[in-house]
């Protein structure tokens, strides 16, 4: 028949709209909504599929990146960079500045940065430089809500740093193995 | 005889040998001092490849060299008498240095294909770097067409006999060559990356652009600097030459009705158009009488920056080329680069990337349908419901890689991240249960619907010879009944051992070239399941990377089947930490090469039905 198949797209259409209050019944009656603010990834088959940001929100994956922060060591209180520079090497948009710390006498380097700024408005959250760092020190963040009225410009280490615990927080099972594969004291001096 | 790293047949060699005596040369360096021995030709004078370290210790260049004066007689014999009849890629790179008596030169470089599969055939054209001059090849080559274009706006290789030999990604007036070795952008800082300013003794962070102000980046060449156009407020100027061109082009002198004719332009702001895609039609009435497309408006120097970046850098990079295929993209780099090093990739690793491939293929497609379903004027709900699923499939690609759209994930010997525990259960159940009801679903409604089909049943519809000749790919080249899938004709990774059919369509109408993209759905749908059930324990890298990691010297082509056609990353590597030569062979731009010819003579509102059903990408075509 002539038409069937637009009669069959629009009553597609009427059938997603009802659904959604079918939903909400639903979710009236047993009490809860479908979705609450931690909720996973159980998708609705029928209804609407919007998470209602930022009244619901999803959890994030262990993996999800966005914007380095650098860790805070727990024992020592002091950042772990050693300013080795990989992470400098490696950022395809060349958005880190990084001078290691020398002795004032001798002009030896010393593990540490004098300076390190990284410029997140350039930053393009690629992963490279927590995934190449071989001290652990620079980790992506799970912190996507950074709108902010001014472009924030560089970013020195210290004003993006981020303590261990938090580091343990968003990455559970990755922080346990680091934790049990590496031996002691191997994180800067 | 030679060492070739690519698998062009010995018979090709021996036939183009037998045909062309002493016209062709293995392009294999020859011992310091034999160069004299290849013959001095003319105007376009040959001189053997390229850099100084290439010449010392590069043994892996690829196919033959060809004079110039013999390109189109060679091209010829390989289509019509070998059956290489898809020049898939074309190409050029500087060698701006002169190597002992060599002259500095630019090395045009094509590659081409059999239908019945297999390697590719490799040919070198060198051409002196002041005033380059080649034949064009697009007469008879019609996929040439954009390539010759770019290589002349990129490298100023002036084609001769090109119909329409215009900048195609640059402006015109646009000063310089951009990708010739000696030409530096605005922001230059230094040739190659890692910057020395970030470390050890930099910290002296600056933004770019307070070193460059905006409007002192911009350099005019001398001669349009003369003309009376020199200001970015005239640029309709470089505009009135594309109309004067338009107006002149495919008169139909025996027109009936001598009615007036105008020029709409469609885009770049458009919402049919997919991003910044702009086609400026001639139209009679409503009638199309010609169309030309505009491109350039999304370029980001993505090859310059190519080069400048190390080759680890890239990956990132080659995600906001196809930016709805990110894994595909990624993955095409990363086998390229593996040709060159030589790499085997972990079991688990080659399976993973199936999968992600696969997902890649089932998002794209479905999203194609639903876009197309936008274009033709069912406005967003169409492309809403297959952005449902794809929303699904990015939390997948999201709890692996990190990211939803700017993936990051494959590298050279294996990929960057395990998949997180439960990830294949997660997988399966959306493979087995909800992705099958969800396409069949959306196949249904869009496919019986009769809006879709008047719009789209006998619209712009390519024959199969003319798709091959102008170098179309991927569901485009299937819906015109032409089985070629590089996932069978020269298979990458493991795609040997699945079961999966190459489906095709006859009529290569708009209606064939979506409902094909459904179809491949279900084969991608049959590849993942029997992917995710046999994915092995192990390790997911062989090797161990490093930031600033060299790649031996060498050139090589490694192309795979995009969802949206043949994706095919060229490179050159001078045994460095950064691609000497990074080119992409970009899907969308060469399924726009038939565009112009598809809509002569249909309705304005078909443009759009025609366009939305070959599935572009801005992204991909400005690069």
């Amino acid at each position: 028949m002539y038409g069937w198949g637009i009669i069959k797209t629009l009553g597609m259409t009427l059938y997603h709209f009802l659904m959604t209050y079918v939903e909400d019944f639903r979710a009236w009656i047993g009490g809860i909504r479908k979705r609450t603010a931690t909720s996973g990834q159980e998708e609705p088959s029928s209804g609407i599929f919007t998470i209602q940001y930022p009244n619901e929100r999803r959890d994030l994956p262990e993996n999800y990146r966005n914007l380095p922060f650098f860790v805070i060591d727990a024992k020592t209180s002091q950042l772990r960079c050693t300013a080795c520079g990989i992470c400098a090497q490696i950022c395809p948009v060349q958005c880190i500045w990084i001078e290691r710390a020398k002795e004032p006498e001798t002009g030896r380097p010393r593990r540490y940065p004098v300076t390190y700024y990284l410029d997140i408005s350039l930053c393009m959250s690629c992963g490279f430089c927590a995934e190449f760092c071989p001290f652990d020190a620079i980790k992506m963040d799970h912190d996507f809500e950074i709108a902010a009225y001014r472009r924030p410009g560089f970013v020195s280490a210290k004003d993006l740093a981020k303590p261990e615990s938090y580091d343990a927080k968003i990455h559970p099972s990755d922080y346990v193995s680091k934790a049990q594969s590496q031996p002691e004291g191997q994180t800067g001096e | 005889m030679v060492e070739m790293i690519n698998d062009m047949p010995a018979e090709v060699w021996r036939e183009l040998d037998a045909h062309f005596p002493g016209v062709l040369h293995p392009a294999q360096p020859p011992e310091r001092g034999d160069a004299a021995s290849y013959p001095q030709g003319g105007e376009h004078r040959m001189t053997h490849s390229v850099s100084r370290s290439v010449l010392q210790n590069r043994p892996r260049y690829e196919g033959v060299l060809v004079h110039a004066r013999h390109l189109l007689p060679v091209l010829r014999f390989l289509r019509d008498t070998l059956g290489y009849v898809m020049l898939s890629s074309l190409t050029a790179a500087d060698y701006p240095e002169a190597i002992g008596q060599l002259a500095p030169h630019i090395d045009v470089v094509y590659h081409l294909f059999r239908l019945e599969g297999g390697g590719y055939v490799v040919l070198h054209v060198h051409t002196s770097r002041d005033g380059a001059v080649l034949p064009s090849v697009t007469p008879e080559f019609p996929s040439a067409n954009l390539q010759e274009r770019e290589v002349y706006d990129m490298f100023g290789v002036q084609f001769e006999g090109h119909p329409d030999l215009r900048r195609l990604l640059m402006w015109e007036g646009f000063d310089g060559y951009p990708l010739r070795k000696d030409w530096r952008e605005a922001y230059y800082e230094e040739e190659h990356k890692p910057f020395r300013s970030r470390f050890p003794d930099g910290g002296n962070p600056l933004y770019a652009e307070e070193r460059t102000p905006y409007h002192a980046n911009i350099r005019y060449s001398q001669e349009f600097a003369d003309s009376p156009v020199q200001k970015e407020e005239d640029f309709s100027e470089a505009d009135a030459l594309l109309y004067a061109r338009m107006l002149s082009a495919d008169r139909d002198s025996d027109k009936p009705l001598k009615t007036e004719e105008m020029i709409l332009n469609m885009g770049p702001q458009h919402p049919s158009t997919h991003g910044v895609f702009r086609m400026a039609v001639r139209l009679d009435g409503e009638t199309v009488q010609h169309l030309e497309p505009v491109f350039g408006y999304l370029h980001r120097c993505h090859e310059k920056i190519g080069e400048r970046n190390t080759w680890l850098q890239n990956i990132p990079y080659t995600d906001r080329l196809d930016y709805i295929n990110g894994m595909t993209n990624n993955l095409a780099y990363c086998l390229a680069m593996e040709k060159l090093l030589g790499w085997e990739v972990p079991e688990r690793a080659e399976v993973i990337r199936i999968i992600m491939a696969e997902f890649s293929r089932v998002v794209n497609h479905v999203l194609a349908a639903g876009f197309f379903s936008n274009e033709i004027g069912m406005y967003f709900t169409g492309s809403l419901y297959a952005l449902e699923e794809r929303e699904l499939v990015l939390d997948l690609f999201e709890a692996a890689a990190g990211g939803r759209m700017m993936f990051n994930y494959m590298r050279p010997g294996g990929v960057a991240r395990d998949l997180p525990p439960g990830w294949i259960d997660r997988a399966k159940a959306l493979v087995h249960e909800r992705l099958p009801k969800k396409v069949k679903q959306m196949q249904s409604f869009l496919l019986d619907n009769e809006i879709v089909r008047a719009r789209s049943v006998d619209v712009g519809v390519l024959s199969a010879h003319e798709a091959v000749a102008s170098g179309v790919s991927g569901p485009v080249l299937r819906a015109c009944g032409v089985p070629y899938d590089v996932r069978r004709a020269e298979p990458y990774g493991i795609y040997d051992r699945f079961d999966f059919d190459v489906v095709t369509r006859e009529h290569g109408d708009a209606f064939d070239r979506v409902a094909l993209r459904f179809d491949e759905v279900w084969e991608s749908l049959r590849i993942l399941g029997q992917a995710l059930d046999a994915v092995p324990e192990g390790p997911i890298q062989s090797h161990r990377l490093s930031p600033k990691m060299l790649i031996p010297p060498g050139e090589t082509y490694a192309r795979i089947e995009a969802p949206k056609g043949e994706l095919g990353f060229y490179l050159v590597s001078d045994g460095g930490a950064n691609p000497y030569r990074y080119h992409i062979r970009a899907t969308s731009l060469l399924n726009l090469t038939p565009l112009s010819a598809l809509t002569r003579g249909v309705k304005i509102a078909d443009v759009v039905s025609i366009l939305g059903s070959i599935d572009l990408t801005m992204g991909e075509v400005d690069r």
